[in-house]
């Protein structure tokens, strides 16, 4: 019989945990019937999640690999599934398979740098798992500097978890800012990528963005301008897949597929690819 | 090498069907070539080759992945794949039998598609050398020799012969049940040299790839040529279906009413939904579309495969194109021997 073990075939997945953390993004802790993690990944990789009936769609897994119990992911609303998942309740079954794709290289290229993260929106998801994954082995890396920002303070993800935790670490540089002015908010508000050119960061630092094309385009400009080289700076990047493994043809860019050469690009790499993403 | 005549093709195709299931180009009634199971009184069709490849036999137009049952919250996975049967493909060209390798380097890497495998495991494709070959065919371009096609078994037909000579285990393990004559290679070779001079007059004959391969993106890519022999384009998708070596598929959903059963089938980089996404759509246009699919067969998948093109030079597209443009006039066009 030579019916191995097929990379399409998911496995089930239930919500155990649902947190509403703005307006349109709610976090979702996975695990299997059995109550376990159902796969190990590194930050950065992503899984397929569907909804039989629904469909199936890409998402980051937002929650760091030292977290030995269970995935979460962070789900903005804004398709079929999205909306699907966005109803669900705890105790709902999902399918997920995965890891896909290639990690942020936490375990070479990051060690022994300072670190710079800056997100933008729901940006945030994927480098949370980075993040978390750095404070979690702190000792391996120089300082870390975040810089989130979002439309408003309600917009803010994971904003209980950036205060209480990331903001108290040693050594780890919380920057928040919000588009408008709020009552209630005061700290920095303006876009991030004036911020990120505001808070002039030394270039000692290797740099990971992740948030809309706008932000990333502006944040880059900004980088430049106060001296990072394209090989300092790392995105990860999303476009439409079905099969996840490279197969059906359409998440490329250029010769690159998304699901398996990515989603974690350095930009020298992706300078190298046609403007396609 | 073994010879029969050719009016004991039927008799092998029937000791052949004692153990797996025959398919070979018949005329249908249209008289196109289609591949159609053999039994007793199907002829095997004189047209040069089939309207679609073989690429059904091993990637089907739409096949059922799994089945999911959903109760309530609980979902339960049903795996529903079966061993595919054991079945031989008879009278496949020089260009569909490389489609194979092509279409192996995407499926049969890790993680392997197994729906895939399991078909190419128990398929045995026995090819024929072309003795016709059309003013569309251009396999030559690609470094295909169709005089000697590969596939696990390969056949040449002269007037009132058939000469077999197996290429890979498989082929021998058939070749050995059909007890044919041993004999020598010299009416072949007559024959190969005959249809070696009909492909050096063919019009395409001169057709290169000299000016396409792995890192020729940034050469190629914004070229402004692609918006004229984009222009008439319809994005009908036409030549993407009839393409043995086009493989993109979707994945979808249906529900019988008694579970949700997941497929895919095949897609098309033509389509404007292709890469469409909650978010966006990163080729917008039909200009976009229409080099993605051209870029992949003559730069990127070379770039991944050590230098393969992703074309047989089979020349479907050339003749189903309903405004005839096609693989060639890009490759004159952008390549720059026009």
């Amino acid at each position: 019989m030579s019916l191995m073990k097929e990379p399409l075939i998911p496995v089930v997945g239930v919500i155990t945990d649902v947190r509403i953390d703005t307006p349109d993004i709610k976090t979702f802790r996975v695990v299997t019937p059995d109550g376990k993690k159902a796969f190990d990944h590194m930050p950065g990789q992503c899984a397929m999640l569907s909804i039989p009936g629904v469909g199936e769609a890409m998402f980051s897994i937002t929650s760091s690999p030292t977290n030995t119990e269970y995935m979460e992911f962070s789900i903005k609303k804004c398709g079929c599934v999205t909306e699907w998942l966005h109803q669900a309740e705890v105790g709902q079954q999902i399918t997920l398979r995965g890891p896909y794709g290639k990690n942020f290289p936490v375990d070479d290229a990051f060690v022994g740098q300072n670190l710079l993260f800056v997100a933008g929106g729901v940006g945030l998801a994927p480098l949370r798992s980075v993040i978390n994954y750095c404070r979690h082995y702190r000792e391996r890396y120089g300082t870390i500097d975040i810089v989130y920002g979002s439309r408003s303070k309600d917009d803010l993800l994971q904003y209980k978890e950036i205060i209480e935790e990331w903001a108290t670490d040693e050594g780890v540089n919380v920057h928040l800012t919000i588009d408008r002015e709020q009552e209630g908010w005061d700290g920095h508000v303006g876009f991030v990528p004036n911020y990120v050119k505001e808070l002039g960061f030394d270039t000692n630092k290797t740099a990971v963005l992740c948030g809309p094309p706008i932000m990333i385009k502006f944040t880059l400009d900004g980088l430049y301008s106060l001296g990072f080289e394209k090989t300092q700076v790392y995105t990860t990047l999303e476009l439409k897949m079905k099969c996840a493994i490279g197969k059906c043809g359409r998440c490329n860019v250029g010769s690159k597929y998304v699901c398996k050469d990515g989603p974690v690009f350095r930009f020298d790499e992706l300078d190298e690819l046609p403007d396609e993403y | 090498m073994f010879k029969c005549s050719i009016d004991s093709l039927d008799k092998i195709f029937a000791e052949i069907s004692k153990n797996a299931t025959v398919y070979l180009p018949v005329d249908n009634d249209d008289g196109k070539a289609v591949y159609t199971k053999w039994e007793n009184g199907v002829k095997w069709s004189n047209e040069l080759n089939t309207v679609k490849s073989l690429k059904d036999f091993f990637f089907p137009q739409v096949e059922n992945l799994m089945e999911f049952k959903v109760e309530g919250k609980n979902i339960e996975i049903k795996d529903i794949r079966t061993e595919s049967e054991d079945f031989v493909v008879f009278g496949v060209r020089a260009c569909d039998v490389r489609s194979f390798d092509i279409l192996d380097r995407v499926f049969l890497v890790e993680p392997c598609d197994s729906y895939y495998a399991n078909r190419r495991e128990h398929g045995v494709i026995i090819s024929v050398a072309c003795t016709r070959p059309s003013e569309t065919c251009f396999c030559n371009t690609f470094g295909i020799d169709a005089t000697s096609p590969n596939g696990d078994i390969t056949v040449w037909k002269t007037e009132d012969a058939l000469y077999w000579n197996a290429n890979t285990e498989k082929g021998k393990a058939l070749l050995d049940k059909l007890n044919l004559d041993e004999c020598d290679d010299s009416a072949v070779n007559e024959q190969k040299a005959k249809t070696a001079e009909i492909m050096k007059r063919l019009p395409l004959a001169s057709l290169t790839t000299e000016n396409f391969g792995g890192g020729k993106t940034d050469e190629l890519f914004n070229r402004p040529e692609w918006k004229t022999l984009s222009e008439s384009c319809l994005g009908c998708g036409t030549c993407t279906f009839v393409c043995p070596t086009c493989q993109c598929y979707d994945i979808k959903e249906f529900n019988n009413g008694n579970g949700v059963i997941r497929f895919r089938c095949w897609d098309s980089c033509m389509y404007s939904d292709f890469t469409k996404m909650a978010h966006g759509n990163n080729r917008l246009s039909q200009v976009e579309r229409f080099r993605q699919r051209f870029m992949h067969k003559l730069v990127y998948y070379p770039e991944n495969n050590e230098g393969i093109f992703g074309c047989v030079g089979c020349g479907r597209c050339l003749a189903k194109c309903p405004i005839s443009m096609n693989i060639v006039k890009v490759m004159k066009t952008i390549g720059g021997n026009d």
